[in-house]
């Protein structure tokens, strides 16, 4: 039988090795590393509830297969410790509690998180066309999703 | 004397909702549960408020049949008005009880004491004792029937309160799916593609053998396997599929809601309201409305985890309704209810009956075969699938106006199979995998909510003066696709109906919709949230309509007796229909905490819009069409409307619940606004571009 190849990447910045064939880098967070932030929605790539960042893009886990991650840098929710933008998108969920039952409100945060990086000032009609396409929320919660991002982009563009 | 609270008349002991954690804070117990809502924030801040106490110091138990008391479904909008009310009584009870422990300590009066932040005080005494310190000192085990009732205490902050479930839930856990157990084993169940087929034939031993296999459940109709590693499940499901086969009629094609509430005979017809003289028509009018099945389609997929341990049983489970759901469970496996411990966990939101108390099942019964711990989750195809739906409804509306244009007569006719197919309704056992494993125990006839707040008929009745009423009840039955509560039940079936025929009627009164509606409105509160919602919308500049842009207003009382909801709906449509903008009038009483309210209102709305605009479930002969998200679009970011919400709190108004009064005013005020924008009538939902053109061919 051939030996399993593995694949070496990092995960909010310690190092993990895992087999590429078969997961999907959601199975490896949630079952083998314990990281529950990033959640299984749907399995198919159209809610978002698992969205993670991934060399500064944000993806869905459920879809990323661990072949693809050699080398690659992998951020979660769970990186808020360590990552001042990641911290800084979710403590303004939290004081807006823009949530309702919250089960999709880590994927929409990381998303948001990878956007601002990418792009300090990007346009409102953007991140709206980005959420449109890739994450759903359920509950309702979108007026207070919107109003943390208003918050956001407000404050990121009193910093330039 | 005030009487007590249901939920204290049938948990009469203080020690079932208060006592003294281990760290000495106080803890709380109520049988109301968090779905999402923000409800047991809202419990735990009455209490805490009652106590003297900052939030952050109580512990709360919600939903446990081992360590909270048995307060029935987290439903029908009633978790602040049943379950604040009870978690006050109590609190006030325990207040009181620790207060003559610290009087007797100091050796003072219970009227010279102070209490602040917790912490008892007396004169001239510079130590202050906190519930802890007077654990030993109180007996909670005492009834709390014959007490008086609380007086309205000092009014409790509202603002600044922040949900207690959510910076977990944003970070790494919270919710049921991202538990653990010892030894925690992953089950996968393998239904049939839809709900009246039998097993076939099944190889068994193929599926044995898939990699990570360590168990297969066979029990008659029902299937399931349980792996090491969630992952290998997942991959063993989609794998056992081709080794089961599966025989069966197929089931009707119901692309159509209307031909089937034709087609079928009712089971029982019932007339709630026949009254009053009507005199003086001038003219009739009458219109049909409807709307289609919807999914309850909750973002995160049902789960449950189970585990047997010396023939007993304990369920983590995100169920409204512990206790019942105990019951059921019982009844299914054949087991004493005192053996079954059943203990809520959160889960995504929840609207209603979805998956959660039949993933219970599933998950005993994976647990049973496997001699372990299981968790069992829901694929999304089974969460759209299998989940119960919202009914269909349709309502046959007819009314005489005068010769002033007043409303002399009304008559609602509302057809819909049952809203209602909860664990604890009606004979038989409703969980799915009870009639499928091979002691079957068939789940209950159809039957529903009786009034006054009803389920099919929930709003049936106007709130108008409409002189002579006539309102019937047909309850269809429950076939071919199980239908239950989903967020107001008939509520937003018939707001919607009775609001959009205000309007007809209005129009051919000519009279203004909003002057219309007070013309026929008595209750000051009602009249109150109208006038508040044309106001915070610039009613007054409403004109003629017609031009693409439209506004319009939808009113309810929720069930007659919740709370007050007007909500005033922009539009505009072009080649697609967008809700702008949605001002909410809302008088739930005293309101306990705003932002959670205010939550819930704004949910309603776009949860409300996103049923009315897009949403409908459609079946082919062999199952539901929707097995993805992508067979089922839902309001996106940038079709959610600006929302703005202002509350009415009238003096000395109780609280009441507010999570499910907007559904039918927004329906009606986006079906209202449509009108006004084209000057055209859509009477079915969901009201989509489609349906627009259908309404102008056969006009």
């Amino acid at each position: 039988m051939q030996a399993a190849r593995t694949i070496e990447f990092s995960v909010n910045g310690a190092p993990v090795s895992a087999e590429a064939a078969g997961s999907s880098l959601l199975a490896v967070l949630r079952g083998d590393l314990r990281l529950r932030g990033a959640r299984f929605g749907c399995g198919e790539g159209h809610c978002g509830a698992c969205t993670v960042i991934v060399n500064g893009r944000a993806v869905q886990a459920c879809q990323t297969p661990i072949w693809s991650l050699a080398g690659a840098d992998v951020r979660t929710i769970e990186a808020a410790a360590a990552d001042s933008l990641v911290a800084h998108v979710r403590k303004v969920f939290i004081e807006e509690q823009a949530a309702q039952c919250g089960y999709c409100t880590n994927g929409v945060i990381m998303t948001l998180a990878a956007l601002l990086a990418a792009d300090r000032t990007p346009a409102r009609r953007d991140i709206l066309a980005v959420l449109d396409e890739r994450h759903l929320c359920r509950c309702g919660a979108h007026p207070r999703i919107l109003r943390a991002i208003d918050r956001l982009l407000n404050v990121e563009a009193a910093r330039r | 004397m005030t009487a007590p609270p249901a939920d204290i008349l049938a948990n009469p002991r203080l020690a079932q909702w208060i006592g003294v954690a281990a760290d000495g804070r106080l803890r709380l117990s109520i049988g109301k549960v968090e779905l999402g809502q923000g409800a047991v924030t809202a419990i735990a801040a009455i209490a805490a408020a009652e106590l003297r106490l900052a939030l952050d110091d109580l512990v709360v138990v919600a939903g446990d049949t081992a360590r909270a008391p048995d307060e029935g479904m987290t439903a029908g909008s009633m978790s602040i008005e049943q379950g604040g009310a009870a978690a006050r009584w109590a609190a006030a009870a325990a207040r009181e009880i620790f207060a003559k422990a610290a009087a007797a300590r100091f050796g003072c009066a219970v009227a010279d004491l102070r209490i602040d932040e917790g912490r008892f005080s007396a004169p001239q005494r510079n130590e202050s004792l906190g519930y802890g310190d007077l654990a030993g000192e109180v007996d909670l085990d005492c009834d709390l029937r014959d007490r008086e009732a609380p007086a309205m205490g000092a009014r409790m902050a509202q603002t600044g309160i922040a949900r207690l479930d959510l910076t977990a839930k944003l970070a790494g856990g919270a919710f049921i799916q991202d538990m653990d157990l010892p030894g925690l084993l992953h089950g996968r169940v393998l239904r049939a593609p839809r709900q009246n087929m039998r097993l076939a034939r099944i190889d068994r031993a193929a599926i044995e053998a898939l990699p990570g296999v360590r168990h297969v459940a066979v029990d008659g109709d029902f299937i399931g396997l349980v792996a090491g590693r969630e992952d290998e499940a997942e991959r063993a499901a989609a794998a056992a599929r081709r080794h089961i086969e599966w025989r069966g009629e197929e089931t009707p094609a119901l692309d159509d809601e209307n031909a089937w509430m034709d087609s079928v005979a009712a089971v029982s017809v019932t007339t709630l309201v026949d009254e009053g003289v009507g005199a003086g028509a001038a003219q009739r009018i009458e219109a049909v409305y409807s709307r289609p099945w919807i999914a309850h389609a909750s973002i995160g997929p049902s789960t449950a985890i189970a585990e047997w341990r010396d023939g007993a049983l304990t369920v983590w489970t995100h169920s409204q309704g512990v206790y019942p759901l105990r019951a059921a469970l019982a009844r299914a496996l054949e087991a004493a209810p005192d053996k079954i411990r059943v203990v809520h966990a959160m889960g995504a939101g929840c609207y209603g009956h979805n998956g959660a108390d039949d993933v219970a099942l599933d998950a005993a019964l994976l647990a049973r075969a496997a001699g372990a711990p299981v968790r069992c989750q829901w694929s999304r195809a089974d969460e759209l699938a299998w989940s119960p739906f919202g009914a269909p409804m349709r309502m046959k509306l007819s009314a005489a106006l005068d010769s002033q244009g007043r409303i002399v007569e009304w008559t609602h006719e509302v057809s819909s199979p049952p809203h209602v197919a909860r664990p604890g309704f009606g004979e038989g056992v409703n969980l799915l995998a009870a009639a499928q494993i091979e002691r079957a125990k068939p789940p209950s006839p159809p039957v529903d909510f009786p009034g006054p707040a009803g389920a099919g008929d929930r709003n049936a009745i106007p709130l108008y003066a409409v002189g002579r009423r006539r309102i019937v009840h047909r309850l269809l039955p429950q076939w071919p696709v199980r239908t239950s509560a989903l967020r107001s039940l008939g509520a937003h079936g018939n707001i919607f109906a009775i609001e959009s025929f205000m309007d007809e009627l209005a129009a051919r009164a000519g009279v203004d919709p909003i002057e219309f509606r007070l013309a026929h409105l008595t209750d000051a509160r009602a009249r109150a949230v109208v006038r508040a919602a044309g106001r915070l919308a610039g009613w007054d500049a409403r004109d003629k309509g017609g031009a693409g842009e439209g506004r319009g207003i939808g009113f309810a009382r929720y069930k007659n007796s919740g709370g007050y909801c007007a909500v005033v709906a922009r539009v505009e449509a072009t080649d697609k229909i967008a809700v702008t903008h949605a001002y909410a009038a809302v008088d739930c009483g005293a309101v306990v905490h705003a932002d959670g309210l205010r939550n819930q209102i704004e949910g309603g709305i776009v949860q409300a819009a996103s049923w009315t605009l897009k949403e409908a479930a459609r079946f082919a002969p062999d199952g539901p069409v929707a097995q993805s998200w992508a067979d089922y679009p839902i309001l996106n970011f940038s079709e959610c409307p600006e929302i703005h919400v202002e509350f009415l709190e009238p003096d000395g108004a109780p609280s009441l619940g507010g999570g499910e009064c907007a559904a039918g005013p927004t329906a009606a005020a986006i079906a209202n606004a449509l009108a006004h924008a084209l000057g055209l009538r859509v009477r079915n939902m969901p009201l989509t571009p489609d349906r627009i053109r259908k309404t102008i061919e056969t006009q």
